[in-house]
């Protein structure tokens, strides 16, 4: 990869072409794309995400975007053409959203298994059935496991910026991972918030281009057989490899974070830690979500109580010490999530990895879970309000709640799940 | 060794290069690993080759050993074309934008069975040639599911014994005819479309070699005995393929640009019998289901002539 060096020595030029603009998140993706100059974008609608495709094909046509746009016949072959453009040499990008997740689910496992740095958007959306359009990170939350580095944008900013840097993580010679960026479906992605992109030059040194070269690629000329039968004398030696990235990756996206923040003037962590510094009760959530839990807390202060929050950036590779130095002064940790793991220990499956973190490091503390804003369902700031409260009726009992509360659904008291 | 350019006529004009290195896992009297071989020694080593999961796929790459001598890319069962047409995008990027391969013919070639094809793989291919990507597909037809034991594809032909297909008092084998992929090709308008016996090499070798010349898709679609998948001797696996010719089960179609030619002409057929009774799977036919399969394969025949307009197979010989 380019050194840190060579990228500095350019910053003044960066700062100077700096511009403003108004942007939907899409757009932001498809903006993102045109500047890392992918090669190859594999292309299907669906909604939220579809404007990311069309953008994509317009900067195509315009002569803006040099690529092969393939439009596919559906999400499973979007990502295996990426998957395959990816393995050979070439700069991959595709987006999804819900289904068409589901839909390429096998590949997901494969692009990582196969060490391929595909970079995907994902605008977050509700799993059918029913099915539902609007946001929530189910989809999201059912990729968890596939080996994937994923990281989640509150801004449409943040789309931009960590698409930017996930080309620069995932085709690190330690990392060779896929990595997924979410937009909160419609409130990212349909929203238009203002945008400082770094245009292309700028986001080409950030994330400079190597075809061929770095990593081994399907070439005539030094043939190698890519995805063989993972004998049983082998598998397991060629998975814990794959851990082992994930685990290397950390470095990387530290760096990269940092360099960016240096650079540009936006640094970027694992985590983002809001009022925490005397915070009493934390929430932990993710995506645009934590713009609102922001928001309560901003509003709790004012009536004195020492509310934070902590947001998840990279769900994978999960932050667990960055987490647990955020959160082990406090007196009470929640997490709020829009996302259901049906059956499991706590139907959050965020609170499931925030609970293991602390419960790791030998760090008990009443502890809550919120799920609210299932499909769409508008989270208003008195609602997160209400979640402090209950988790500081929690922190004074000195007791965790049994179960995952279920915010907001009509005609429920929250309070009784946690009944038998 | 580069693709063959001029055209394969005799044996004589078969390269002694190999592409396909020998030591892989196939059984014995495999017909695809002929087919393999044969098909590498045509398109040489600028072919960068995807293939699906299947029998050539487990039996040629257990790792850390493999049988190929090209580049060569496994992602999953259905999405063969799909991986295809990665690699072309990439190809076609990556030249004009890096000049990599630039005064090279650089090509993909996708592999696949019957099920990955006819049946889980249908849609990718359908795309694949449908965005006319420069693809020389290969489809090796073993009629049935084998890699998982012997199941019935939609690539299974009437009659025949599998193991989801069994022969009970209820049911007699497969209760289909098989589904005509060719007649899918040919929907798609792809420029060349051909089938592929093993039982005659250098017409299968030529076809390879004018699919891989194709520019936009190809589709050769190539039978391949399984020994133990049809309960044939090892010895009679390239016997019977021949039988399948020779009878009018199987027709040696070469279509470019829509326009249809039999490559291998049949004077006069051989009754289906001779065909069904060298294999295990065609064991419980009585003589009227056997005749019933004559008359599904007289249609056929006749279907056949009047598409490329001249008696190309002949009639049943007395």
């Amino acid at each position: 990869m380019a050194s840190a060096v060579a990228v500095r020595g350019k910053e003044e030029a960066g700062r100077r072409e700096r511009r403003r603009i108004g942007a939907k998140g899409n757009f932001a993706a498809a903006m993102a794309v045109r500047d890392v100059d992918v090669d190859v974008a594999a292309i299907y609608p669906i909604t939220p995400q579809v404007q990311i495709a069309e953008k994509i094909t317009e900067y195509v046509a315009n002569g803006e975007l040099d690529a092969e746009v393939v439009p596919v016949e559906g999400e499973h072959s979007a990502m295996s053409v990426v998957v395959a453009a990816a393995a050979t040499g070439a700069r991959v990008f595709t987006a999804t959203s819900s289904q068409g997740l589901e839909y390429m689910h096998e590949m997901l496992y494969i692009a990582s298994g196969l060490r391929q740095p595909v970079v995907m958007a994902l605008a977050t959306r509700a799993l059918s059935a029913p099915i539902n359009i609007w946001n929530d990170y189910s989809d999201a939350f059912g990729m968890r496991d596939t080996g994937w580095i994923m990281i989640f944008s509150e801004n449409v900013q943040e789309v931009y910026d960590n698409i930017i840097q996930a080309y620069r993580i995932a085709e690190h010679p330690d990392v060779l991972l896929p990595v997924v960026v979410t937009l909160d479906g419609y409130i990212l992605s349909h929203t238009v918030e203002p945008l400082e992109p770094l245009g292309r030059e700028e986001a080409l040194r950030f994330a400079p281009k190597h075809p061929r070269g770095y990593r081994p690629v399907l070439d005539p000329d030094k043939p190698m057989t890519f995805g063989p039968v993972g004998v049983p004398a082998w598998y397991h030696e060629i998975k814990y490899q794959q851990v082992r990235a994930m685990r290397e990756s950390r470095r990387v996206i530290e760096e990269t974070g940092k360099l960016f923040g240096k650079l540009y003037g936006r640094s970027y962590g694992f985590i983002e830690e809001y009022r925490m510094d005397d915070a009493e009760v934390a929430m932990v959530s993710l995506g645009a979500t934590a713009s609102l839990v922001k928001a309560a807390v901003d509003r709790l202060r004012r009536e004195g109580v020492k509310a934070g929050m902590v947001k998840i950036r990279v769900l994978r590779p999960f932050p667990v010490d960055e987490l647990v130095k955020a959160l082990e002064n406090v007196e009470a940790v929640g997490t709020l999530n829009r996302a259901i793991s049906y059956g499991g220990a706590f139907e959050d499956p965020l609170f499931m990895e925030v609970a293991a973190s602390l419960a790791s490091r030998g760090i008990l503390k009443p502890m809550a879970s919120f799920i609210h804003g299932m499909g769409g369902r508008d989270i208003f700031v008195r609602e997160v309000m209400e979640m402090y409260k209950k988790l500081m009726e929690h922190a004074k009992a000195g007791r965790s709640a049994r179960r995952t509360y279920f915010w907001g659904v009509k005609g429920h008291n929250p309070d009784d799940d946690q009944k038998d | 060794m580069e693709a063959i350019k001029k055209p394969i006529r005799t044996v004589w004009d078969i390269p002694r290069h190999e592409q396909f290195a020998p030591g892989h896992n196939m059984c014995q009297g495999c017909a695809a690993a002929l087919i393999m071989r044969m098909l590498m020694k045509v398109v040489g080593k600028d072919a960068i080759v995807a293939m699906g999961t299947g029998c050539v796929e487990v039996t040629t790459t257990p790792f850390p050993y493999t049988s190929w001598r090209n580049p060569w890319l496994h992602l999953a069962f259905e999405n063969t074309a799909a991986a295809a047409s990665g690699i072309e995008a990439a190809l076609k990027a990556l030249k004009r934008k890096y000049g990599i391969y630039k005064d090279r013919y650089v090509k993909v070639v996708a592999i696949a069975g019957d099920g990955g094809t006819f049946d889980i793989g249908l849609q990718a291919l359908s795309g694949m040639m449908e965005r006319g990507h420069d693809v020389m597909y290969v489809v090796y037809d073993n009629e049935a599911y084998m890699n998982t034991g012997i199941q019935r594809s939609s690539a299974t032909p009437l009659g025949a014994w599998t193991t989801t297909t069994p022969v009970g008092k209820r049911m007699r084998g497969e209760p289909h005819p098989k589904k005509d992929i060719i007649g899918i090709a040919l929907a798609h308008r792809i420029p060349y479309i051909a089938t592929a016996n093993p039982a005659y090499p250098t017409d299968m070798m030529e076809k390879f070699r004018k699919a891989y010349e194709t520019r936009g898709p190809s589709l050769v679609h190539v039978l391949s005995p399984c020994t133990p998948g049809w309960r044939i001797r090892n010895e009679h696996s390239i016997h019977v393929a021949r039988l399948a010719v020779l009878t009018g089960m199987w027709v040696q179609l070469e279509i470019v640009n829509g326009k249809p030619r039999v490559t291998v002409k049949v004077r006069k057929r051989k009754p289906v019998k001779e065909y069904l009774r060298l294999q295990g799977r065609f064991r419980h036919l009585t003589d009227e289901e056997i005749q019933r399969i004559q008359e599904m394969v007289d249609r056929y025949v006749e279907e056949i002539n009047r598409w490329v307009g001249e008696e190309a197979i002949g009639p049943v010989e007395a």
